[in-house]
């Protein structure tokens, strides 16, 4: 499986550079990339279905856990099948579609990457692994959402998909790194029976939290749900695939996959449940004031993603079938009605379901597989949808607690989606037609074919269940439940409660479309207040980041030099004084000095050298003073018997005074520009710093100072060093080194003055 | 074998030199400054392969003996940087052929890129902490020379707050010198690490700690002590700010991780450790949200190099071996990613004649390749993966995980989605909308196109060079985290270098 997705990628990446060349029908090549896929998984059905697995692994960083390791079972068959069949219907679709738009050509390179990495996802046995392909599907879908670019509110919007889902997988990447810890393997076939294990450990309610956090903004759970509306900005056959048909599943997936590992607790169940049936009602009614033919399917996704969510939180037998029943339902369906809003939108040029109306004259294959569609969505006999529908209801009516209002919920849930295929599936074609921005004319046969290919398998896997889909179906329950399983799946269940509660769905959302232009003069529904909508919460969140981040880098960095300086300094004196205060503690010998009268009369003349330094307003004070504190620090060197030092120290302060004089007749007139309370502060500041000084040199004098070294020196300096001079030795022999590197500075000081006058003189370079 | 470690410094000190007496010759200097950076590179992989296969080696200069004289060391740790060094010192003197323009080439640029590459390897290769201060000098004095090289006035205001801050580091640096040595007598690392544990008073030594972390804190611009970064990085040629951007912070970096783990022991100094956690999580965020407030392209890349920062310190502040393990591997992506976002800048102004994002747009459309050139280390840096930056994040938050600090590990997470944030702003403006100026579109990559097709090459080919190493890194990691974990393992083990260097005995 690895060469499968290696081979996508490659596919992927040399896709642009084919479809510069058979521009014409890349539709009919890229649709063998999927097909091929989708018939190699179908190979594998049989021995699948047989209730074998296939595991697969190589290593790729072994010293951290992370193996190329897959693993086809039932559960991640099914994935793949649809992956690869929806693909192929949407790859073909694409070479028609994408004609009219700049730079088709990326468009293969993103969406292939996208559906190479969606395989790797759910083929993947290793969590890291998975994680990695997770977020290649975040940002394959971000640059997607994005594809035109040239609009703000698609690159907003694909912005927006990106940081929610990216957001997501950090959360899920710190929840696998303790998943990981726990287990103490990232391969989740090695953790399979280690469920005690896992939920007895203390970590466990942060990785229920983490992971699932992954899951839920993936899938665009609530309150996370607002970045799939907004992601259909992207052209269609993204929309269709990627969100609705795949990557919006991989968050399911993943409860799927881990559920038997991690789940079956109250907090793993009732969290999963909950979230999955607000997120199913709640945007529900949100498509109630949308007009436009994506965003309504988008809310009825939204709505669906809800109820596969807390289908796996009841999470009993009969739920986990439906839970299947129902992924693979909504994938057909779903995918047909993306296509034919995009038919729709490609050959009339508007998805306004007010603007449209009586095209099944005009695209009488559109109409035909989007009815089809749509009877499955609605859950209409003998569609896959009406056994999914049932199956769903009745795994509720089995529920102990909640069972009343979750159905009530559900049915309300799916009327509104059933109001949503009145509006997106029929009403486009019934009627008398209408005027639209291009005169409507059927689509081309690549359009046509793969929707009304999942069309009329939506039906005939409803006609013949037990052919398409039970044997695979007992397989992916067993992986997700492991229990041993017995009930089966039937069309028709005959006359009972649930079969009621699929005709009360039907009418209800008869009376919805029929209600809905009433209830959307009711402001209430056009627009809810922005505290309830997670949206805005976003919004803000984003808006208040960037103005803090604004005030705290004008606070930060302000500009002037002194504040950088007067940080720098504390921040370096306060922990500093800290450590010397309990070293202090542990220390406490100060030596007895005894202080003789020129270290006296020395340091009397530093001090009031530096006070006229800083308080004279006149330079030239200032620097005669300065002179004055240099060779006085001089004379200490001389009385501590370092007459070469104090040599030094006297010509440089010699130098640096007869520099000071030339400069100053270039300078502007001195100002005083701060104020006294700066100085002050200043003052302090700088006090404190000496203070600190004096007593770690107090303390650090304290020591017996190893004299090994001065011993060495003093004794190897004639013999080894052949030089009388112990310091020159030092410098030019022992310590060569140090020396080298600051002749080197000096020389490129001197190179830096020279490129400096030669750029302010303006001359040409000279050797 | 021993010999080969002076060469690092020796070649380009060598280079610079001969560079300086033909100083009319710009041909010379280019190709000499190309085959210096290739010699190096060469240098360093057999200093790698032979720390490798036998152990740390050592130079005495001069051939006197340890502590007496200077000691050269090169462990694994020193080998990545030398290596890393050496692949950006190449890269930057290819770039530099496409980009400087003639009159900074007689301005000396290039003999003094290859000081400044001396100074950053001399840093790495010491074993000596006074002779550590000496190649900080040369790096300081070197980079700013490099800093107002074209004499521009925002050059000389960005440089003066570089140099003056800089020299606190030093001042800073000479006052926890003078402590160490008065207390322990000796500044050679190897004999300093056997020395200190037996050392009576042994609490003062945290006050040099501290000082040692403050001074080279400055240097690695943590905050809060970056201020000379942002003030300075933006102003100079791009292709200095590439290097720099690659390569000074990470001094600083290496010699907090040489000095907390060979010298020093967080042990010794525990407090330092809740210091070093406080300022990697502070060093993130505010790094990161002010890059995010940044429109010039430059300074929003100058900080992101502090942002990233954080994340080196947080490892270094966890001490666990695979922390440490991870800060190395953080450092040699960072490294790659960090400078080759930098020359991608450098070719966007080209192309688009502005460093502004508000005035820069609709280069994916016309430079596709560009972009996905782009995204390779701008994504890397968000840490997405296959990339090297995700392997990186990865193992910081794995040991920082093990280490149970939660907050800091949600410190780190969070910022790395502010991380994807500021980098697809730059993709969104850049790249993605449509050029905001189209009236003069006859203005627009004139300066590009008007280039020779040897110069377009010697401007893009580093940034291809530089993204290959980001893929590869990425997906080839294993050897990388064999070799991190292999040098964090002789890190931690103070023992193993002092032995090396001065054969076990104080």
């Amino acid at each position: 499986m690895l060469g499968l997705i290696a081979t996508g990628f490659l596919a992927s990446a040399i896709a642009p550079v084919l479809y510069k060349r058979y521009r014409e029908n890349f539709g009919w090549i890229a649709v063998l990339f999927p097909l091929y896929m989708f018939f190699g998984f179908l190979s594998r059905y049989p021995e699948i279905a047989a209730g074998n697995s296939v595991r697969e692994s190589l290593p790729w960083v072994p010293s951290l856990g992370i193996n190329f390791s897959f693993l086809l079972d039932g559960l991640s068959l099914t994935f793949a099948l649809i992956i690869s069949l929806v693909g192929a219907a949407v790859f073909l679709f694409a070479g028609a579609y994408m004609k009219g738009y700049r730079d088709a050509g990326r468009f293969y390179l993103y969406i292939g990457v996208f559906m190479t990495s969606m395989l790797g996802l759910v083929l993947a046995d290793n969590m890291l692994l998975l994680f990695v392909f997770w977020e290649l599907t975040s940002f394959s879908s971000y640059l997607l959402i994005g594809f035109n670019h040239h609009k703000e509110s698609s690159r907003k919007s694909a912005l927006q998909a990106l940081l929610v889902t990216g957001g997501g997988g950090l959360a899920l990447l710190a929840g696998i790194l303790l998943l990981g810890s726990v287990t103490g393997t990232y391969e989740i076939s090695s953790f399979y029976d280690m469920n005690r294990i896992i939920t007895s450990s203390a970590l466990y309610p942060a990785i229920v939290v983490l992971l699932l956090l992954g899951a839920f903004t993936k899938s665009a759970q609530f309150p996370f749900h607002f970045w799939l509306p907004n992601a259909m900005e992207a052209p269609t056959p993204v929309s269709a695939y990627l969100h609705s048909a795949t990557m919006v599943k991989a968050g399911i997936y993943l409860i799927a996959r881990l559920n038997h590992e991690i789940g079956g607790t109250p907090l793993w169940q009732d969290t999963v449940l909950i979230t999955g049936a607000v997120t199913m009602l709640f945007t529900a009614t949100l498509a109630f004031r949308q007009t436009d033919l994506k965003k309504l399917l988008a809310y009825s996704t939204l709505s669906v993603l809800g109820t596969l969510v807390m289908l796996l939180g009841i999470g009993s037998e009969l739920a986990i079938k439906a839970f299947f029943i129902y992924l693979i339902a909504h994938s057909l369906y779903k995918g047909t009605l993306f296509l034919v809003a995009g038919t729709i939108d490609h050959e009339t040029g508007t998805r306004d379901v007010g603007k449209l109306a009586g095209l099944r004259k005009a695209m009488p294959v559109t109409a035909a597989a989007a009815a089809l569609a749509s009877f499955s969505m609605m859950g209409v006999i003998p569609l896959i949808g009406f056994i999914g529908k049932e199956t769903v209801y009745k795994a509720i009516l089995e529920l102990d607690r909640w069972g009343l209002p979750l159905i009530g919920a559900a049915v309300l849930a799916n009327a509104c989606v059933v109001m949503v295929t009145l509006l997106v599936g029929f009403r486009p074609f019934l009627g008398k037609a209408k005027e639209t921005p291009r005169q409507a004319h059927e689509a081309p046969l690549k359009m046509l074919l793969g929707p009304s290919l999942l069309a009329v398998l939506g039906l005939l896997i409803g006609l013949f269940p037990d052919f398409f889909i039970s044997a695979m179906l007992e397989q992916s329950a067993r992986n997700i439940l492991s229990e041993e399983l017995s009930l089966k799946i039937v069309l028709w269940h005959g006359f009972n409660l649930v079969l009621i509660l699929s005709f009360v769905t039907l009418l209800l959302g008869g009376l919805f479309y029929a209600l809905r232009p009433v209830v959307l003069r009711y402001s209430f529904f056009s627009s809810l207040p922005a505290l309830f909508k997670p949206s805005s919460w976003y919004e803000s969140a984003l808006k208040g980041m960037l103005s803090f981040a604004k005030l705290q880098t004008l606070i930060l960095q302000n500009g002037y030099l002194r504040n950088y300086t007067i940080v720098i300094v504390l921040a370096a004196l306060i922990p500093a004084s800290f450590a010397l205060y309990r070293a202090a503690e542990e220390v406490s010998i100060i030596p007895d000095y005894s202080i003789t009268f020129y270290e006296a009369a020395l340091g009397l003349i530093i001090i009031i050298s530096t006070g006229l330094l800083i308080t004279s307003t006149s330079r030239l004070k200032s620097i005669v003073s300065l002179g004055v504190m240099g060779f006085s620090i001089g004379i200490i060197f001389v009385i501590y018997g370092a007459p070469d030092v104090a040599l030094t120290t006297f010509a440089i302060e010699t130098l640096n005074v007869i520099l000071f004089v030339l400069v100053l007749q270039k300078l502007p007139k001195f100002l005083k520009l701060s104020r006294s309370s700066n100085r002050i502060r200043d003052a302090v500041i700088a006090s404190g710093i000496g203070v600190f000084m004096t007593l770690v040199v107090l303390f650090a004098t304290s020591f017996n100072i190893s004299t090994e070294l001065k011993e060495y020196f003093a004794a190897a300096s004639l013999p080894e060093g052949k030089g009388l001079n112990v310091v020159n030795v030092i410098l030019v022999d022992f310590r060569a080194l140090d020396t080298l590197g600051e002749i080197t500075v000096l020389t490129i000081a001197a190179i830096g003055v020279l490129a400096m006058l030669k750029t302010a003189t303006g001359r040409k370079a000279q050797p | 074998m021993n010999r080969l470690i002076i060469l690092p410094v020796l070649v380009p000190l060598t280079t610079a030199l001969i560079m300086l007496l033909l100083p009319r010759r710009i041909a010379v200097h280019r190709l000499l400054g190309v085959l210096s950076t290739l010699l190096l590179s060469v240098v360093s992989v057999i200093l790698l392969n032979s720390v490798l296969s036998g152990g740390i080696l050592s130079l005495q200069a001069g051939g006197w003996a340890a502590p007496f004289g200077i000691t050269m060391v090169v462990d694994t740790f020193s080998c990545i940087m030398l290596a890393m060094a050496s692949l950006i010192g190449l890269t930057t003197a290819i770039y530099s052929i496409g980009s400087v323009d003639e009159k900074q080439e007689h301005n000396f640029y290039h003999p003094l890129i290859q000081l400044l590459l001396m100074g950053i390897n001399g840093a790495f290769l010491t074993g000596d902490i006074f002779n550590l201060y000496v190649w900080f000098e040369v790096m300081l004095i070197s980079s700013f020379v490099l800093l107002v090289l074209e004499g521009k006035p925002e050059q000389f205001e960005g440089a003066i707050k570089y140099v003056t801050l800089n020299l606190l580091s030093s001042a800073i640096f000479l006052a926890a010198v003078g402590i160490l040595y008065g207390m322990a007598g000796t500044l050679n690392m190897a004999d300093l690490a056997m020395r200190l544990p037996m050392l009576e008073h042994r609490e003062l030594l945290s006050v040099a700690a501290v000082l040692f972390l403050i001074t080279f804190g400055i240097k690695a611009a943590v905050f809060p002590l970056f201020f000379w970064l942002p003030a300075s990085y933006h102003t100079p040629h791009v292709a200095v700010s590439a290097i720099f951007a690659g390569l000074l912070t990470k001094v600083g970096v290496y010699a907090i991780i040489r000095f907390f783990t060979t010298i020093f022991t967080l042990e010794s100094t525990p407090f330092i450790h809740h210091i070093l956690l406080w300022v990697s999580a502070f060093t993130m965020v505010t790094g990161v949200l002010g890059a995010v407030a940044q429109y010039d392209l430059r300074k929003l890349l100058s900080f992101h190099i502090i942002s990233q920062i954080g994340y080196m310190i947080f490892a270094i502040a966890i001490q666990s071996p695979l922390a440490i393990a991870g800060g190395l591997l953080f450092i040699v992506h960072n490294i790659a990613a960090k400078t080759n976002l930098f020359y991608l800048s450098g070719i966007i102004r080209l192309l688009s004649g502005s460093w502004n994002l508000r005035q820069i747009g609709g280069l994916y459309a016309t430079y596709p390749l560009l972009g996905l050139l782009f995204l390779v280390p701008a994504l890397a840096l968000a840490g997405i993966p296959p990339l090297s930056g995700f392997w990186a994040k990865l193992t910081v938050i794995q040991a920082g995980l093990e280490a149970q600090q939660w907050l800091a590990v949600s410190v780190a997470l969070m910022v790395s989605i502010l991380t994807l944030y500021s980098m697809i702003k730059i993709w969104n403006e850049a790249f993605l909308k449509d050029n905001p100026l189209s009236g003069d579109e006859g203005q627009r990559g004139r300066e590009y196109h008007g280039l020779s097709a040897g110069k377009k090459t010697a401007l893009i080919a580093p940034a291809i060079i530089l993204a290959m190493f980001t893929i590869v890194s990425g997906l080839w990691f294993e050897p990388f985290f064999i070799l991190a974990k292999g040098a964090s393992l002789e890190l931690l083990d103070a023992g193993i270098y002092s032995k090396a260097v001065t054969g076990g005995i104080p």
